[in-house]
């Protein structure tokens, strides 16, 4: 009897209301955690998933040697490759696409890579202004390979000791 | 100046000039409203922002402060789509009947001593009604829109709002019975005598059920059924786009503008100063009006939607005998020696 | 323009003109949900019409009661129906004869009361013009409470009767209905449905199972 009147009475002063609204009247003046996106960014991991990258052997030799493994292993099937012999007799892809708007990031591909290359890179804040622009061809790949070696290698080495 | 328009006019003179007044004060009430509501926008999105530990927008001008310029001029460029299927008067007319009442309840509110549109003795009862008026707005834009979501929101609003009218009405015979009046200015001015004399404290239980209702009768969380995003997408104006959809929430933002003056006027006093040393003023009036109105905003911030029966329960068996019981306490105890604690 | 004619007779015949419109659309409008917004307007207007006889209190009462909250519930159900018109006018002309006998009877019966002969200006003429203090409210309120207590009293009664009486009509309890009180869900607390147990959130595995695992990788 006596719970039931005290329930009441602190339903009737709107105790419970009043403590939630103390718990974000709080929050309304603790330091506020928004990263201010383009100024600002997140820590982020070596093992980061993001834009995909071809690399070289620091002497300029492309290293993929189109062993199809990554193809083979995409779950989205986002990659198509096609290879040939090179003059120097080694077999050396013709075609690599990866198609950006199936890809999910699983990261397979570089896992499954004998050579180390195919990578994901960091990069993640990358556009398409029309449907064909997510379409990376080898050229483009090895491009962003070129242009962030020193980081990618820098990531690959920081996580080697994992692998 | 003068003279040549009262010549110019003859002997209308009198009629023309009355309405040429009424007409740039009614522009003077409705220009800073609009405004203010612009910056409610604003404000609602940087206060529930900072008690989500977010800093809300930043972007568009310093500090954000250009944001609704930037909403506004967004969706006025915006094509207003009519569904083919809809009555297109009817889902015309829907936001133009959600705003006007919405606005025209503005012409008896009292910004100070004497100063207000129209001095008109049933003001109370009037702004009630002009309420009661807003929800064909909702009512009319659910069924013109022949959308299932739009049809169960507009249900909801009406059901929940007719209830919720009842309660407000019954905390607002409180006050008239403390006051002795229906009319805005004189119910303020029988609050005279700093803060311990205001409405607020002997009509606390009214002045709590009155802002409640008025949460519920503006559709704002917890009591945002008639939206409920979870449940039907948008709720009335789902089928709305561009300037229509912006009309809705201009109704939106004016009634809460318009509940939080009326509960700043009926229970803390309008613009009398809560201390004898400093004088009467507009300021208080606005203060007060703010002080309301971030309590919408934090109760948005707060608490998780009421579910409809939780909703119908509160209004019918809470709030009615809840507001009964406090009208028979002040009508007993104004027969007591202790009348002039309630005046 | 309008020679000789008040801002207020202006007033007066717009307001006359739709509220008549209105009033006649009613019962012509095909859709049901168009009739009742009619009589939403019809009611909006004649509030307006009473504004000019300075009945403020009865006008703002009218659009407060009627237009405010049965009117929207009256909306809701029409909403709802899904009314086969055709159906409907099956014995529009059946019942013609009759409901115009009818119709004129009661037309003439109102000519006969409300015509001039009774309420001629000359009868009842102006009412003397109120100060400017004067509160119909007010008024209404001690007139209401005073000479006619027993009589609104009564009418007070027979409505809460009604209420009662629809309410008891309408209420039954169905025993198939899964309704749960929302009362009953608001009284539960924490403590009522959910235990706390404490548990460490790590187990240390046994020694020697660790030892055998590690054997067999071995």
């Amino acid at each position: 009897m006596l719970n039931k009147i005290k329930s009441v009475l602190s339903s009737l002063m709107l105790v419970e209301l009043l403590k939630g609204m103390a718990l974000t009247g709080r929050y309304f003046f603790a330091r506020k955690i928004t990263v201010q996106y383009p100024e600002e960014r997140t820590p982020m991991s070596p093992r980061f998933r993001g834009l995909h990258a071809l690399r070289r052997y620091p002497n300029g030799e492309e290293r993929c040697i189109a062993c199809k493994l990554c193809e083979a292993v995409c779950p989205a099937m986002a990659i198509t490759i096609e290879s040939e012999q090179r003059e120097d007799n080694t077999r050396r892809t013709t075609r690599y696409d990866i198609d950006l708007t199936k890809c999910i990031f699983c990261g397979m591909c570089e896992e499954s890579c004998p050579v180390d290359s195919i990578v994901e890179t960091r990069i993640f804040d990358y556009h398409g202004e029309k449907r064909g622009d997510l379409l990376y061809t080898k050229v483009m790949l090895l491009e962003v390979g070129d242009k962030y070696e020193q980081q990618i290698a820098a990531d690959r080495a920081e996580d080697a000791k994992f692998r | 100046m003068m003279d040549f328009f009262a010549q110019l006019f003859g002997s209308y003179w009198p009629e023309v000039s009355l309405t040429a007044w009424t007409l740039i004060k009614i522009v003077a009430i409705v220009a800073p409203l609009m405004g203010a509501i612009a910056y409610l926008t604003l404000a609602e999105r940087k206060v529930i922002g900072f008690m989500q530990v977010r800093i809300g927008p930043n972007r568009v001008g310093y500090f954000g402060l250009l944001q609704p310029i930037a909403d506004g001029l967004k969706l006025f460029t915006k094509e207003i789509i009519i569904p083919s299927a809809s009555n297109k008067f009817l889902f015309l007319l829907g936001p133009v009947l959600a705003i006007a009442p919405a606005f025209a309840a503005w012409a008896v509110v009292p910004f100070d001593l004497n100063m207000v549109l129209a001095d008109i003795d049933a003001a109370l009862l009037y702004i009630l009604a002009m309420t009661s008026v807003g929800v064909y707005g909702v009512i009319i834009a659910g069924w013109a829109s022949n959308s299932k979501y739009a049809f169960l929101g507009s249900l909801r609003s009406a059901a929940q709002i007719v209830s919720y009218e009842i309660a407000m009405g019954f905390a607002l015979v409180g006050v008239l019975m403390a006051a002795g009046s229906l009319n805005l200015g004189k119910i303020v001015m029988a609050q005279q005598g700093g803060f311990w004399q205001w409405y607020w404290l002997p009509l606390l239980p009214l002045f709590l059920v009155y802002f409640i209702s008025a949460v519920a009768e503006t559709n704002r969380a917890p009591f945002d059924v008639a939206e409920g995003e979870s449940e039907i997408v948008a709720g009335f104006h789902v089928e709305y786009s561009g300037m229509a959809f912006a009309v809705f929430f201009l109704a939106e933002y004016a009634n809460i503008i318009l509940v939080c003056m009326l509960a700043a006027l009926m229970f803390l006093g309008g613009w009398l100063s809560p201390v004898p040393f400093l004088p009467d003023s507009f300021l208080w009036l606005l203060a007060k009006v703010a002080f309301l109105i971030f309590f919408f905003l934090w109760f948005r911030a707060t608490f998780p939607r009421y579910r409809y029966d939780q909703i119908m329960r509160l209004g019918w068996k809470v709030f009615i005998p809840i507001t009964l019981v406090w009208i028979i306490v002040i009508g007993a105890m104004m027969q007591t020696p202790w009348a002039h604690l309630f005046h | 323009m309008f020679e000789g004619m008040v801002f207020q007779d202006f007033v007066f015949y717009t307001f006359a003109a739709i509220l008549l419109f209105a009033g006649l659309r009613v019962i012509t409008a095909r859709n049901p949900v168009h009739a009742a917004l009619f009589l939403v307007l019809a009611f909006f207007t004649a509030a307006g019409i009473w504004l000019l006889l300075e009945a403020e209190f009865l006008a703002i009462v009218l659009v407060l009661v009627y237009v405010g909250a049965v009117m929207v519930l009256f909306l809701f159900v029409v909403m709802m129906l899904d009314i086969n018109l055709d159906r409907l006018r099956e014995g529009f002309w059946d019942y013609l004869p009759m409901a115009g006998f009818i119709g004129v009877l009661m037309a003439a019966e109102m000519v006969m009361i409300l015509g001039s002969k009774n309420f001629g200006v000359d009868r009842v003429g102006a009412p003397p013009p109120k100060p400017a203090d004067y509160s119909n409210t007010a008024e209404l309120g001690r007139v209401l409470y005073s000479d006619y207590l027993l009589t609104f009293e009564l009418a007070a009664v027979v409505l809460l009767v009604a209420i009662v009486a629809a309410i008891a009509l309408t209420l039954r309890d169905r025993k198939d209905s899964k309704f749960i009180n929302p009362a009953d869900q608001v009284k539960v607390k924490r403590a009522d449905r959910v235990r706390m147990v404490s548990m460490p959130s790590f187990k240390e595995p046994p020694a020697d199972d660790a030892a055998n695992n590690t054997k067999d990788q071995a």
